[in-house]
C-alpha cells in the first residue's frame, strides 16, 4: 500500500535517461532535431533493445505487458533528454486503440509487430481532443476520404490510424493508394505533425469492436494526455536542472549567480511549481489502469496543469541562462521547444479542463 | 504504486461515510483553529478520537488510537471529511506542532504527560518563537533563561504569539547559553501560561479581530526540566517543530475543502438564475485550481509514503509551506470574486460564535497573508528551497550598515 515508484520502476527511469544520455549529446540531437521528422533508425533501434516497442503490449503478443505508470516515466525520460521518438501515439495511443476497440484477430495481428518495432503508427485524433486543424473524414462503402491534420508521430510512420468523429479509427498503409501524407516540421524539431488527405483509401483494419466506441477513443484520448504531461514534466526537469547547475557557476559580480537571491527564487519558483507535478503524472498514470471513475479527469487535469507550469519552467529557466539561454549554442531550447508542443497536441489546457469537467460531471459534454 | 483498497480499506470508507452521516449535525464547522475550542468542538474531538478519526496512528499510550501508519486509511478518512466538509478535527499549534515534535525528540514522561490532553484539545498551546528583534532570523533570539536554583527564570518579550491570550501552555525557545554561538546558544522549554511574571497584551490584526499577542517575561521561573531535548538543543528542536508547522501550513486537505466549498457555491443559481459553473471563464478558474489542488494532494501522498518508508523528502517537503499557502490564498481569492458584492458584507462574531461565511472567507482572505508570513516567510522557504533544495550557495552577509549593530 505505497503512493510511489517499485524499485523496479525507479531502475527503468534511470536506466533510459542513462542510454539516452549516451546517445544524445547535444550535437547529435541538433543533427536528428535537423530533419524535424522526429525519427532516427538507430535510436529507435536502441529504444526497441531496451524493450520501448512492446512496453505496453501484452505478453501474449510478444510485449513486456506493463502499465501506463512504466509508460509515463518512459515519456518523462524521452522528454528530458528531448528524444526523437516517436512513443506517446506510436507505442501508447495506438497499443491502447488496440487494446479498447480492435478484435481478437487485429490485435493478434497487430500488437506484435508494433511490439517488434515494424509497424510504427502515426495517429490523428484531431477532432476528439480538441486539436485545432480540419479533422473531416467520411467512411464510405468501406473507403475512407477526406482530411485529417496534426497526426502525431506521423513522421516516417509506416501506418496511420485515423480516427472518425463517431469514435472508430480506421488504420492505414502510408503510401497506399489514395493516402497523401505531408510531412509539417513543427516548432519541436523532434517530433513533426503530419497531415493527411485521403482520397477512397482503402483501410487495412477498422477498430470498432468496443460497444461505446467514443468512450474508448476518450481513453486512447486520456492515455496520450498522460504521456504529454510526462513528457512535459521530464522536459521542465531538464531546464530546471541546467537552470541550477548554471546558476551554481556562472560569475558575476565576483559571486556565482545562484547566490543572488533574484536567481535563486527563480530556481525556488520552479521547484515549487514542478515538485508537486511529479506525484500528480504518476498518480494519472496510474489511475489509467487502476481508477477507472478518476481515469478521465486526472488525464486532463494532468495534462492541463503540466502545460501551464511547464511554460512558467520554460522561460524561468531560459532566463536564468541570461543570453546563453537563448543560444542555439546551448540547446536548452529543444526542451523549450517539447514543452510548447506538448501544451497542444491533444487540446491546449482550456480544452483539457473543459473535459475535466464533463468527466465529473460539471457539465454536459 | 499500490493505492488498491483492500477489503479493509473499504469497510474503513464505508464506516467513516456513515459515522459521518449519523454524526453530521454534532459537528462543529471547519476551521476555528484560531479559537479556544468550545464544548461543541470538544466533544466532536472526543467522538473522533474514539474512532480512530484523528491521532489515528499516535500510541494508545499518550492517548492516541494506535493503529498502525496505513497511507491509505489516513488518505479515507482525510477525504471522507473533506468530500463532506465536515470538520475533521482540531488542528492548531499544540496538536499539529508541539504533539509531533515530542513523539520525534519528547522524554516518555513529557509524552505520557502532554500529547493526551493536547490532542483532546484541553491544553492549548502558543508557540514563543518571534522577537521584535528576530522574526525571519529566529535564530538571533534575544529572550533569556538563566538557571537560579533548579530552575529557569526567563526575561524577554515575544511578539506575534498566536492564541496566547487563551493558551494554557507554551513552548519556548529562548538564549540559555548566551556564551555560546549564535544557534548552539538556545533551548526549547515548556511552560503554563499562568506561571506568574507573564503579561499578555493582545495585538489587533487586519482582520479587526486581536488573533496574536505580544508576550512579556518578567522573572518567570520554570523547574529546569520542563526543557525538551537539552540545553543548547533549542534550534534543533525548533526546527523539528517548524518541520511540522509547514506541513501544517501546507495542508492540501484544506485546499481540497476550500475547493469543495467554492464549487458549491458556483453551483447554486444566483439573482439571474444562473450558476457560474456553467460560465466557461469562472468554471476555468475553478478547473485551474482544481488541478493545483490535486497536485498538492498527490504530492502530498508522495511524501506520507517517503516518510511511512523513513526517507526524508528533502526538496519534496521544503515546497510545501509555500506552494500551499500561495495556492489557499488563490483559492480564498476565487471565493471572494464569486460572491461579489454581498461577500463583502463584514461582521466577525469575536472569540465564541460561529462567523457566517462571508465574514468567514473575508478572513481567510486576509490571514492567509498572515500564514504566508508566518511559520517562515514565502521568502525564507525560497531561502531553504534554493539552498537546501537545490544546493544554491547561502547569500554572503552583507555588511551592518555603520551606526548599527
Ligand atoms: C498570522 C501570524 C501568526 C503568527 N503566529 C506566530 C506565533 O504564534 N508565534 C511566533 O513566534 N510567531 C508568530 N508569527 C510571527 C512570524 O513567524 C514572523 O512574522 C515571521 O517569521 C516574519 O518575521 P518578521 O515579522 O519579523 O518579519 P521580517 O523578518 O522583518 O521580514 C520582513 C520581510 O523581509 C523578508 N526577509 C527577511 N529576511 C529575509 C532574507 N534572509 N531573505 C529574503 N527576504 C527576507 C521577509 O520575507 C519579509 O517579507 C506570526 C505571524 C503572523 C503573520
Amino acid at each position: 500500500m505505497r503512493f510511489g515508484l517499485t524499485e523496479d520502476q525507479g531502475l527503468f527511469g534511470r536506466s533510459l535517461r542513462g542510454f539516452l544520455a549516451d546517445r544524445l549529446p547535444l550535437d547529435t540531437l541538433r543533427r536528428l532535431a535537423e530533419s524535424g521528422t522526429g525519427f532516427d533508425a538507430e535510436l529507435w533501434r536502441g529504444l526497441g533493445e531496451l524493450g520501448l516497442h512492446g512496453l505496453l503490449v501484452p505478453e501474449e503478443h510478444g510485449g513486456a505487458g506493463l502499465g501506463m505508470l512504466d509508460a509515463a516515466l518512459a515519456a518523462e525520460a524521452l522528454g528530458y533528454h528531448a528524444a526523437p521518438a516517436p512513443f506517446a501515439a506510436a507505442l501508447v495511443m495506438a497499443v491502447q486503440a488496440f487494446r479498447s476497440a480492435g478484435d481478437a484477430e487485429q490485435q493478434r495481428q497487430w500488437l506484435p509487430r508494433v511490439a517488434a518495432g515494424q509497424a510504427r503508427i502515426g495517429l490523428g485524433f484531431a477532432g476528439l481532443a480538441g486539436q485545432t486543424g480540419r479533422a473531416a473524414l467520411r467512411l464510405e462503402g468501406g473507403r475512407l476520404s477526406g482530411a485529417l491534420d496534426g497526426l502525431m508521430d506521423g513522421g516516417e510512420a509506416t501506418h496511420f490510424l485515423a480516427y472518425l468523429a463517431d469514435g472508430r479509427a480506421a488504420l492505414i498503409e502510408a503510401g497506399a493508394p489514395g493516402v497523401t501524407a505531408t510531412l509539417r516540421r513543427s516548432v519541436d524539431r523532434t517530433r513533426a505533425l503530419v497531415d493527411l488527405d485521403l482520397a477512397g483509401a482503402a483501410p487495412v483494419a477498422l477498430l470498432q469492436s468496443s460497444n461505446d466506441p467514443l468512450a474508448a477513443a476518450r481513453r486512447v484520448r486520456d492515455a496520450g494526455r498522460v504521456m504529454l504531461a510526462a513528457d512535459t514534466l521530464g522536459a521542465a526537469q531538464n531546464m530546471l536542472d541546467r537552470a541550477v547547475a548554471y546558476a551554481n557557476e556562472r560569475m558575476q559580480f565576483g559571486r556565482v549567480i545562484g547566490s543572488f537571491q533574484g536567481v535563486k527564487y527563480m530556481c525556488a519558483d520552479m521547484a515549487t511549481m514542478l515538485e508537486p507535478c511529479r506525484a500528480m503524472v504518476w498518480y494519472a498514470a496510474y489511475a489509467q489502469d487502476a481508477v477507472p471513475e478518476e481515469a478521465a479527469m486526472v488525464a486532463s487535469h494532468a495534462k492541463a496543469h503540466l502545460a501551464e507550469v511547464g511554460r512558467e519552467v520554460a522561460r524561468l529557466a531560459t532566463e536564468v541562462h541570461g543570453g546563453m539561454g537563448f543560444t542555439d549554442l546551448l540547446g536548452l531550447h529543444h526542451q523549450f521547444k517539447r514543452i510548447t508542443f506538448d501544451r497542444q497536441a491533444l487540446g491546449g489546457p482550456e480544452r483539457c479542463r473543459h473535459d475535466a469537467a464533463v468527466a465529473q460531471g460539471w457539465i454536459a459534454a | 504504486m499500490d493505492l488498491t483498497l483492500t477489503p479493509k480499506h473499504r469497510a474503513l470508507r464505508d464506516e467513516v461515510d456513515a459515522f459521518i452521516a449519523a454524526h453530521r449535525d454534532a459537528a462543529p464547522r471547519p476551521g476555528g483553529g484560531r479559537k479556544r475550542p468550545d464544548r461543541k468542538a470538544l466533544d466532536w474531538q472526543a467522538l473522533l478520537l474514539e474512532h480512530g478519526y484523528f491521532a489515528r496512528t499516535i500510541p494508545r499510550e499518550y492517548g492516541g488510537f494506535g493503529a498502525p501508519h496505513d497511507v491509505i486509511e489516513l488518505a479515507i478518512i482525510a477525504d471522507a471529511f473533506s468530500r463532506a466538509s465536515i470538520s475533521p478535527g482540531i488542528h492548531n499549534q499544540g496538536i499539529s506542532m508541539l504533539v509531533p515534535t515530542l513523539l520525534e525528540v519528547g522524554t516518555e514522561e513529557q509524552k505520557r504527560r502532554w500529547i493526551g490532553p493536547t490532542i483532546r484539545g484541553e491544553v492549548i498551546w502558543c508557540q514563543g518563537y518571534s522577537e521584535p528583534g528576530s522574526g525571519s532570523d529566529l535564530a538571533a533570539a534575544q529572550t533569556r533563561a538563566a538557571v537560579e536554583d533548579g530552575h529557569f527564570v526567563i526575561n524577554g518579550q515575544k511578539i506575534w504569539t498566536s492564541s496566547a491570550h487563551f493558551a494554557d501552555m507554551m513552548f519556548l525557545l529562548c538564549r540559555t547559553e548566551p556564551d555560546k554561538a549564535k544557534h548552539a546558544g538556545l533551548s526549547y522549554l515548556l511552560l503554563p501560561m499562568n506561571a506568574p511574571g507573564i503579561e499578555v497584551r493582545p495585538l489587533r490584526t487586519m482582520t479587526g479581530r486581536a488573533e496574536f499577542n505580544e508576550t512579556f517575561f518578567t522573572d518567570v521561573r520554570v523547574p529546569v526540566d520542563q526543557i525538551v531535548m537539552g540545553r543548547g538543543d533549542g534550534w534543533h528542536v525548533a526546527n523539528v517543530t517548524l518541520k511540522y508547522e509547514r506541513m501544517l501550513l501546507g495542508d492540501p486537505n484544506k485546499l481540497q475543502q476550500r475547493l469543495e466549498a467554492i464549487r458549491r457555491m458556483m453551483e447554486q443559481p444566483g439573482a439571474d438564475g444562473a450558476r457560474l459553473l456553467d460560465r466557461a471563464e469562472w468554471r476555468d478558474r475553478l478547473l485551474r485550481l482544481q488541478g493545483e489542488v490535486i497536485a498538492a494532494r498527490n504530492h502530498n501522498m508522495r511524501l506520507l509514503t517517503e516518510t511511512a518508508e523513513g526517507v526524508d523528502s528533502g526538496l519534496g517537503r521544503f515546497i510545501v509551506k509555500y506552494h500551499g499557502t500561495m495556492l489557499a490564498h488563490r483559492l480564498a481569492s476565487l471565493a471572494l470574486d464569486v460572491m461579489g458584492s454581498t461577500g463583502l458584507l463584514y461582521e466577525p462574531q469575536g472569540e465564541v460564535a460561529e462567523d457566517d461565511p462571508a465574514t468567514t472567507w473575508q478572513i481567510d482572505y486576509m490571514y492567509d497573508i498572515g500564514l504566508i508570513i508566518g511559520g517562515g516567510s514565502s521568502n525564507i522557504q525560497k531561502n531553504i528551497i534554493g539552498e537546501r533544495g537545490l544546493g544554491l550557495p547561502r547569500e554572503p552577509k552583507a555588511a551592518v550598515p555603520a551606526g548599527r549593530n
